[in-house]
């Protein structure tokens, strides 16, 4: 293995035998044969996926989708059914918070156990005794039974053991999100602390904002296979056009004499659609929609709102019957002609069209999310800049 | 440091952590049982106290066993016993008890099965010193002989074949979950089987001493249950059917059973850990 790869998938699969009645005693087996109501179940495909030592990585995908599994997968809790798992250092994974607390046991004692469970010995439990428990906020409630703790306490002394097994490589599975904000903001503190000492972090979340925050890596799971590896703001916007996130419901209203045909976008009009641009690249946005004679009078507005991560309007065109809008009913071609902007990430298009009085009569959505890339930077806007540096000697 | 030493290192640091992780988990099981009880670990001990009262009441007076000091004579047997099947009925839940933590950290998955069995060594070691102390202050002097050094390979034994099938059956339930109660039956079973609450003499006689007779400590525990006999109880009395009340008078005897006994524990715990490594990859899957 490549020394700089700190955990490696190859090829993985993971087979679950779904029984449609569960058939676990000896009895059933024996009377319903082998396998005769088990029907496999991928909840993972051919997975390959290699991470480098220090890097962040999010995990992302709809419920469902085998994140949790390939975390399993990686923390050698689950036996892949193909493939291979290699993995430098110490893994620590959090896939639950306290798992193995004990209610009846005083915080003290199921700290010692519970490191135990994670590898340290006792001596090494000793010396980062007074660290967790400062971690974990807990002063002399340390000495109370875990049953009477409240819920943050609970995960605060779950998060303080994990953190101290000293990993190599944390897989956290969405469990930043249990706590409150102080809670939070105290996980996201220590991993940007690992991040700076260099650890290896596998991240899986719903907080999609997250990802795009403290990842430098995305990877998106749908179906149990990757369909995105890479940028997190486009692996996001992969996700939030695969859930459906980015359409706003109420955008789709409209009068049945109004029907907005398609969007395009394009880098010159009239051309075919095109997904990736680098900011700068000339830009077409192409409108078509069908306009009965009814409505034709109150056109009043037609928009197209270019929105990026979280449905966030980035920039919008708007024309008016004043400014070319055509006044006829039938077939509209509209054709916006721009040069692209040089902000990062996905984008999709969402069209409006609007009477006087500023009421949407009629709105869409492009299906196709279009990524722009911008220079080497960095950042979400590409700002062009003079530098002007002097030094003095002492 | 060589690589080789740091490898070596390592894993001596892997074996240290598995026997701590070990000896956490059957700390918190005996903490957690004793938790909020006043007399807390009395009561483990008080138990075969009663049994000794009750069962030297019934079968010395009431049913007449002709045992002498019948109660001496139960519990040399009934303690190992108790011990061995506490350990393997609570083996049996070991690991699907723990799905929690099975389904939601890595750790050494070898330590649940192991978990009861250390658990109730402690108990055992503790009810057989309240037998010895009790035996001894109340004058019952045929503790002190050679023969208290069977104990040592019986023990032996007992805890070889404790462990072999508390792997096998604690991987086994987790597959098939009729383990937990064919296991129960078992041991209801094998509380008879062995001669625990009567003499060993009646089965032989029974027997008549020939193949069947040897056939029958094919059963570990049979050796085990009888050399505890000869080692606390420690005297022979004639029973009513003019046979001694003990397996043998002497030492071979049980040296000879018990080899077999470990030979057979030992083959025994050699496929219990073969299942429970090829079975506890699946764990996490199953449970």
């Amino acid at each position: 293995m490549d020394r700089s790869i700190a955990i490696r998938a190859d090829g993985v699969s993971k087979r679950f035998a779904v029984h449609t009645r569960k058939a676990t005693s000896l009895k059933e087996r024996l009377v319903a044969r082998r396998h005769a109501d088990e029907r496999p179940f991928y909840a993972l495909t051919d997975v390959t996926l290699a991470i480098e030592a220090g890097h962040t990585v999010g995990l992302i995908g709809a419920n469902g989708s085998g994140k949790s599994t390939l975390l399993k997968v990686l923390a050698g809790i689950l036996r892949p059914t193909t493939g291979t798992v290699d993995a430098r250092g110490r893994i620590a994974s959090l896939l639950e918070l306290g798992a193995g607390f004990n209610g009846e046991l005083s915080g003290r004692e199921n700290v010692y156990l519970n490191a135990s469970l994670l590898g340290l010995t006792r001596r090494e439990t000793d010396r980062l005794f007074d660290s967790i428990v400062d971690f974990a906020e807990l002063g002399e409630s340390i000495d109370n039974p875990v049953k009477h703790y409240s819920s943050g306490m609970y995960v605060r002394l779950g998060f303080a053991v994990a953190v101290h097994v000293d990993p190599d490589i944390l897989l956290v599975d969405e469990v930043l999100a249990v706590g409150d904000e102080a809670f939070a903001r105290k996980c996201l503190g220590q991993i940007s602390q690992f991040q700076t000492e260099g650890r290896t972090i596998l991240f899986v979340s719903h907080a999609l904002d997250l990802v795009e925050t403290i990842c430098d890596r995305g990877v998106v799971l749908d179906h149990g296979s990757v369909i995105y590896d890479g940028d997190p703001a486009y692996a996001t916007g992969t996700l939030r056009g695969l859930l459906g996130t980015d359409r706003n419901p109420a955008d789709d209203a409209g009068t049945p004499g109004l029907t907005i045909g398609g969007i395009t976008v394009a880098g010159e009009a009239g051309e075919p659609a095109r997904d990736e641009f680098v900011g700068g690249d000339p830009m077409a946005v192409r409108i078509v929609l069908d306009v009965r004679e009814d409505v034709v009078g109150s056109c009043h507005e037609l928009a197209a709102v270019v929105m990026g991560a979280g449905g966030l309007p980035v920039w919008v065109m708007r024309v008016t019957p004043d400014g070319g809008l055509p006044r006829l009913p039938g077939r509209w071609t509209v054709d916006f002609v721009t040069e692209c902007p040089p902000v990062h990430g996905g984008f999709r298009i969402a069209v409006r069209v609007a009477d006087a009085a500023g009421t949407t009569i009629g709105a869409a959505q492009g299906g196709q999310t279009f990524w722009v890339r911008t220079g080497k930077q960095g950042g979400l806007v590409d700002v062009p800049f003079q530098v002007k540096a002097e030094g003095v000697e002492w | 440091m060589a690589l080789t030493e740091i490898a070596e290192d390592r894993a001596r640091t892997q074996t240290r952590v598995r026997w701590e992780l070990l000896r956490n988990l059957i700390r918190k099981d005996l903490k957690v049982k004793y938790q909020g009880s006043a007399l807390g670990f009395l009561w483990s001990l008080a138990n075969p106290l009663l049994l000794l009262v009750v069962y030297t009441f019934v079968f010395q007076l009431v049913l007449r066993s002709g045992i002498p000091a019948f109660g001496f004579y139960l519990l040399s047997g009934l303690l190992v016993w108790n011990a061995f099947a506490g350990a393997v009925g609570a083996a049996t839940g070991a690991v699907v008890g723990n799905a929690g933590l099975v389904k939601k950290v890595r750790f050494p998955l070898v330590v649940l099965p192991l978990t009861p069995v250390g658990f109730t060594a402690v108990h055992f070691l503790l009810q057989l010193l309240v037998l010895v102390v009790v035996m001894l202050a109340t004058g019952y002097t045929h503790l002190l002989s050679p023969h208290l050094l069977l104990a040592v390979p019986a023990l032996g034994v007992a805890m070889l074949f404790t462990v072999a099938l508390c792997f096998l059956v604690s991987a086994l339930n987790v597959r098939y979950r009729d383990t937990q109660h064919i296991v129960e039956i078992a041991l209801m079973a094998g509380f008879w089987i062995n001669p625990i609450v009567y003499s060993v003499a009646l089965v032989r006689e029974h027997l008549h001493g020939g193949w069947l007779y040897d056939l029958y400590y094919l059963n570990p525990m049979a050796g085990v249950v009888t050399a505890m006999q000869s080692a606390l109880y420690g005297q022979n009395p004639t029973l009513p059917g003019g046979q001694g009340a003990l397996a043998d008078p002497g030492y071979l005897f049980y040296l000879e059973r018990l080899g077999i006994g470990g030979l057979i524990s030992g083959a025994l715990l050699l496929l219990g850990m073969r299942v429970y490594a090829r079975l506890s990859a699946d764990f996490a899957e199953e449970l």
